[in-house]
């Protein structure tokens, strides 16, 4: 059964014709690396999934419901689609345990306790427990974003979207935040990233979407995709990172 | 000569002026960092309409004498049956007055907020009352702390305009005092000297709820 589903999509800025008619479909369970250019799309995309971004023409829907950048919608979809940032975006006035405490006390209502035990369960998934009474500016950057991945997963998401997250890293750091995202797969989250990061696609990965011009280019399972692409555009894009 | 001992008999008339001063003071200060708040948010995420409407209010008042803000509503007002006793008219002129001020100062603060901490919490399903009070007002307001207790300070201090519509506050303590015994070295001279200590009181009490506020920064 499909989780995400994007029909047709088109999007904007202005005459910028970013996103050309995108079709995709992802199912539960599924790990889905978004590969490609700066500047081909791919943010965008995941933008529009949870509706952080506006959309011209076609349709989006998760989990049966459609995507609208609607306040109220954003909101109902933030109970299913939970994403994760290149700066990791935490806040910094709070805690790590505040921060992961945050959203399900105040929009799922839970209880202190309750949110508190939900807390100190995310972060020990990722490694993090004895950070719950720290500051995000003492951590590291692949401390901050393991406890922004907790905090997401605070809200017991069906769909994780991930947008760079480890671009910001130094490259020591990286893998600490793969593992963790590696963890989740395992446990059969559905996961759709951008990255650049080709051993984690091909690794940990079900498929690999190539995005070039605001189009899918090409897709499919990675170790394929990955070691004989089809199109020259992705032949080339390999050749750059690799 | 100097004769401070003369200042004695009126030790009743300053301690009273210094009670109203400190009473507009706090409740001026609290009205209009909160009206400069809202003032403020509107200016930053509110629509183009209302934003007009702020950045003309804020316009006006800063581009004109607090004196004359204060006559208009005092001596103005009532042709347009608008009755105000002295203290009223100092009250509102006084929250006016750092309302419009505060306003840029904590927009400055609003607009130093990254795009992706509001998102942030647009993601985790926050509306937009909840994202002001839990995820951006307490960064905002750490960022501009220093420039808004100042603004409270200048208003505090311009506050013995009041004095002049027969509010009895310190300054007119002072006038008083020196018209009644022609001492105004030293009934000046105090009057300072307590306004010094007011403002030195007033940054202590703001420092003090800001080492609360911010708890965050020197935490280890």
């Amino acid at each position: 059964m499909s989780l995400v589903n994007l029909h047709q999509v088109h999007k904007f800025y202005g005459d910028h014709h970013v996103l050309k008619g995108i079709d995709l479909d992802i199912k539960a369970g599924e790990v889905v690396s978004i590969i490609g250019k700066s500047g081909s799309g791919k943010s965008t995309l995941l933008r529009c999934i949870n509706g952080l971004e506006h959309y011209q023409e076609g349709g989006i829907t998760v989990d049966g419901k459609e995507v609208t950048t609607e306040d109220i919608q954003v909101r109902r979809l933030a109970l299913s689609v939970g994403m994760i940032f290149q700066n990791f975006n935490l806040f910094p006035h709070m805690t790590v345990g505040e921060n992961v405490m945050l959203a399900p006390t105040i929009v799922l209502k839970k209880s202190k306790a309750e949110a508190e035990t939900t807390a100190r369960a995310m972060l020990e998934k990722v490694g993090l427990a004895e950070k719950f009474d720290s500051f995000p500016e003492k951590l590291s950057g692949g401390q901050q974003q393991r406890v922004a991945i907790a905090r997401a997963l605070a809200m017991s998401p069906k769909v994780l979207l991930c947008d760079e997250i480890t671009s910001a890293l130094d490259p020591e750091l990286v893998g600490e935040v793969l593992k963790v995202l590696e963890q989740l797969a395992k446990e059969g989250i559905t996961l759709v990233l951008v990255t650049h990061e080709m051993n984690f696609a091909r690794d940990v990965g079900s498929r690999v979407v190539f995005m070039h011009q605001g189009k899918v280019w090409e897709q499919g399972d990675p170790k394929t995709i990955l070691s004989n692409p089809q199109t020259d555009e992705l032949k080339q894009f390999m050749g750059a990172v690799l | 000569m100097l004769y401070f001992s003369d200042l004695l008999q009126y030790s009743d008339v300053f301690l009273s002026g210094l009670k109203t001063t400190v009473e507009l003071t706090v409740l001026t200060t609290i009205l209009g960092v909160a009206l400069g708040t809202a003032c403020a948010t509107i200016r930053q995420y509110g629509n183009r309409a209302s934003q007009r409407v702020v950045s003309v209010y804020v316009e006006l008042i800063r581009n004109t004498p607090f004196i004359v803000q204060l006559f208009f509503i005092f001596f103005g007002l009532p042709a347009i049956g608008m009755m105000l006793s002295p203290w009223e008219a100092s009250m509102i002129a006084l929250t006016i007055n750092l309302g419009a001020y505060s306003t840029e100062i904590i927009r400055a603060g609003l607009a130093s907020i990254s795009k992706g901490q509001i998102e942030a919490a647009k993601v985790l399903g926050l509306n937009f009352r909840q994202t002001l009070t839990r995820v951006i007002f307490v960064p905002a307001f750490e960022k501009i702390y220093p420039a808004l207790t100042s603004q409270c300070i200048i208003v505090m201090l311009g506050s013995a305009v009041i004095s002049q519509i027969s509010v009895q506050d310190l300054t007119y303590a002072a006038n008083l005092v020196q018209s009644r015994n022609f001492r105004a070295f030293e009934s000046y001279l105090v009057t300072a000297l307590m306004y010094l200590g007011l403002s030195i009181l007033l940054r202590f009490a703001f420092n003090a709820l800001g080492k609360r506020l911010f708890a965050y920064r020197t935490a280890d």
